[in-house]
């Protein structure tokens, strides 16, 4: 029990309450002064002393958590019960253990540093209050997802985040296009949810409980009949949520939202929030191998997909979310292999370089005056030298080359796919999608910093309060992977560590296949690496031309295949349901409803002649009933 | 000579109808009120043959009333016939046809 748990959720909450009434207060005055802002100091100051307060206080109980015997490293804390409907009940109760602390402390370490950032990169937006609201909301649900102890209130969390990513991608619904992004993101959420709800469902109906340890349990004893189809549903929600294919589409568009959105919620945290839930069931999705090897698959595929993608774009924050997708990809493929102590790490360690390498093209764009057209830029190193640091720095975590962070969480992954079974079609899509990540990470980083300048103006490096944030994610990058991760024979700190929360083995640290899986991962890097430098250092982005004939880029130029028959097959169909709809409503049920109206006119028009005001009339009426009346008396009286 | 109480009847029946009928076909409100006045006559007419033919009281007390009845719906009608004569300057029963005030 632990009265600080609920808490960390509270402070984001608060913090968005507070953020949000501060907003309220600047569109009444706005009422009378069109002009008004909100106090931008004021607003900054509580909602990043907000998340980086959850920040400590997560961090506190890390140590609390470290401080307690492996086997039983659990803080629970209950809030009494939430739903009693029968035998559905569902305790309001939060969990935190190794899984949902490191989680706890990515979101909040990340989110703190990004509020930082945010205050530079928002500073006289208009709508400085409501982003702030939005962010700190959005770490709230965040908080409930990764803390909340059974699926309903995971499930709570994951609809808030959804919410959140819904406002700050439309964030500027002025402009028209991002508010429809926003809408395509939630839409193309919405599919996986259902899945995940008929998931929950299907579980309260098989098991009677819906708590984590409860579906553990009952899980890894083989408890559950249908575990398959409750895991490839719930699968259905993570590959919503941290689109993969065939639900990827929403990502690459949710980059109309601000840059540290971008970072925060569509790289860092939210979109982990899949790789996350396999990792809390894992015990179920073991139970379910067959599903398992279509996470791996799945994974595998987006990984290599999105990385062709990300190689063929022309855009640097489409570059870098489609470069987001194929690293979930990467994380599933090792969840898919049975490492998902590997794909928590990869996770942690994204968070790190992908947040940074946001920022960075963040702070690129700011110097740019908002270009993000990778033609238009080129040769910006000497010109905002701390964000090429930066950016290199996420660059070189993102490609895998040692001794960065990326380097070592890909490497388990990857030794994770050699190590489970259906390692040949696992390992080899993991190591084409490293080889491709390597390529595409310094692609961007020539086609930035150096050739020839076509930028328009003169660039300017980002204030301070931009660059502290990218400067301490860059020192995560750079010792992420050595301090956590770093083999030290068979002890890898971060495998022990979650080892007690994850189901299945722990693929094996060290030893002479480590040492082989390190080399080819180094290798194939290395190559990626070598190639980035010589089609695009000094050619810019002349040096497409060369790829641009083959049949895979044209595969990856045309990403936008599954947008085409989505929008073709799959709105088109529902827009054609919705007219076939319309049409029913006019014809069929307002013409019965109407029908109904008009026969009730009708008989009142042929009984008005009835009443006439002519009392003879009447008096016909009456005599004639009467004598009706006086007959069949006569006739049956008589019978 | 007693009159067969048949005959009674069929006097009550007739009167009845002819009351029905001079309802049925005068547009005069004086006409009609005639015989309405003739259909109640009827009506008492049966009944008196009933209260001879059975020798008990009750039907010619059930006379009685209606008399008393008829006096008093008489003053009424009059009444109404008046005022409506005062409205339209016609006491033609189809000038009180209009269903509005």
């Amino acid at each position: 029990m632990s009265a600080l748990l609920p808490l960390l959720v509270g402070l984001p909450l608060a913090g968005a309450i507070a953020c949000a009434a501060l907003h309220a207060r600047v569109l009444s005055r706005r009422r009378t002064d069109p002009e008004a802002r909100p106090g931008e100091i004021l607003v900054g100051a509580i909602a990043t002393g907000a998340a980086s307060a959850a920040f400590v206080l997560a961090l506190a109980l890390f140590v609390r958590l470290l401080g307690l015997p492996a086997a039983d490293r659990r803080i629970g804390a209950s809030l009494g019960t939430w739903i009693d409907a029968g035998t559905l009940r569902v305790p309001a109760s939060l969990l935190l253990d190794p899984l949902s602390s490191i989680l706890a402390l990515v979101v909040t370490g990340v989110g703190a540093l990004i509020h930082l950032y945010s205050i530079g990169y928002m500073r006289g937006d208009p709508g400085f209050a409501r982003y702030f609201a939005c962010l700190n909301l959005f770490l709230a649900s965040m908080l409930l997802l990764v803390l909340g102890a059974n699926l309903p209130l995971t499930f709570v969390g994951w609809e808030g985040v959804g919410l959140c990513s819904y406002l700050l991608i439309g964030f500027w619904y002025g402009k028209g296009w991002p508010a429809d992004a926003g809408l395509k993101a939630f839409v193309v959420n919405r599919v996986g949810d259902a899945g995940f709800l008929l998931g929950i469902f299907l579980l309260q109906k098989e098991l009677g409980a819906l708590d984590y340890a409860s579906i553990g349990a009952a899980a890894s004893t083989g408890k559950i009949p249908s575990a398959t189809w409750a895991a490839a549903l719930l699968f259905c929600g993570a590959v919503g949520k941290s689109a993969q294919i065939p639900l990827q589409v929403w990502l690459p568009d949710a980059m109309a939202g601000p840059t540290p959105v971008s970072a925060l919620i569509h790289a860092a945290t939210m979109v982990t929030a899949g790789v996350y839930l396999l990792a809390r069931l894992s015990a179920l999705f073991l139970a379910a191998p067959g599903v398992l090897l279509v996470v791996g698959i799945v994974g595998g595929a987006t990984a290599v997909l999105a990385g062709l993608g990300a190689l063929a774009s022309r855009d640097l924050k489409r570059a870098l979310a489609c470069s987001t997708v194929s690293q979930l990809g990467l994380m599933f493929l090792g969840e898919g292999a049975g490492a998902f102590d590997a794909g928590i790490a990869h996770l942690t360690t994204h968070a790190f370089f992908k947040a940074l390498l946001f920022l960075a093209a963040g702070s690129v764009i700011h110097a740019l005056g908002g270009e993000q057209d990778l033609a238009k830029m080129g040769g910006l190193r000497a010109r905002i030298p701390a964000t090429f640091l930066c950016f290199c720095a996420g660059a070189w975590a993102l490609s895998g080359l040692p001794p960065l962070a990326g380097f070592f969480s890909k490497d388990e992954i990857l030794g994770g796919a050699l190590h489970g079974g259906h390692a040949a079609i696992l390992a080899s899509l993991g190591f084409a999608a490293s080889f491709l990540t390597a390529l595409y990470s310094f692609r961007l980083v020539y086609l930035v910093f150096s050739g020839r300048e076509n930028f328009a103006g003169s660039p300017h490096e980002s204030p301070g309060v931009m660059l502290a944030p990218m400067r301490v994610l860059a020192a995560l990058s750079l010792l992420g992977g050595a301090l956590a991760w770093i083999p030290i024979a068979d002890a890898r700190p971060i495998a022990a560590f979650l080892a007690p929360v994850l189901g299945g083995e722990a693929a094996p640290g060290g030893g002479a296949e480590h040492v082989l899986v390190a080399a080819l991962s180094f290798a194939v890097a290395s190559v990626g690496f070598l190639l980035a430098r010589r089609l695009w250092r000094d050619r810019g982005l002349a040096g497409d031309e060369g790829l641009a004939r083959t049949a895979l880029w044209r595969l990856a130029a045309a990403g936008g295949v599954l947008d085409a028959f989505y929008r073709g097959a799959v709105a088109r169909g529902a827009r054609l349901l919705a007219i076939a709809c319309g049409v029913f409503d006019l014809f069929v049920i307002d013409g019965a409803v109407n029908g109904v109206g008009r026969a009730a006119s009708a008989a009142g028009a042929s009984l008005r002649a009835l009443q006439n005001g002519k009392i003879q009339s009447y008096g016909i009426g009456i005599a004639a009933a009467a004598g009706a009346l006086l007959l069949a008396g006569l006739l049956l009286g008589r019978g | 000579m007693t009159v067969p109480t048949a005959h009674v009847y069929a006097l009550g029946a007739a009167l009845f109808a002819l009351g029905v009928a001079g309802f049925l076909v005068r547009r005069n409100l004086l006409v009609v009120f005639l015989s309405l006045e003739l259909m109640f006559n009827g009506a008492i007419v049966t009944l008196l043959g009933a209260a001879r033919a059975r020798a008990t009281a009750e039907p010619s007390t059930f006379a009685l009333f209606v008399i008393f009845l008829a006096a008093v719906e008489v003053s009424v009608g009059l009444a109404l016939v008046i005022a409506l004569f005062r409205l339209r300057r016609s006491v033609d029963s189809d000038a009180a046809a209009s269903l509005r005030g």
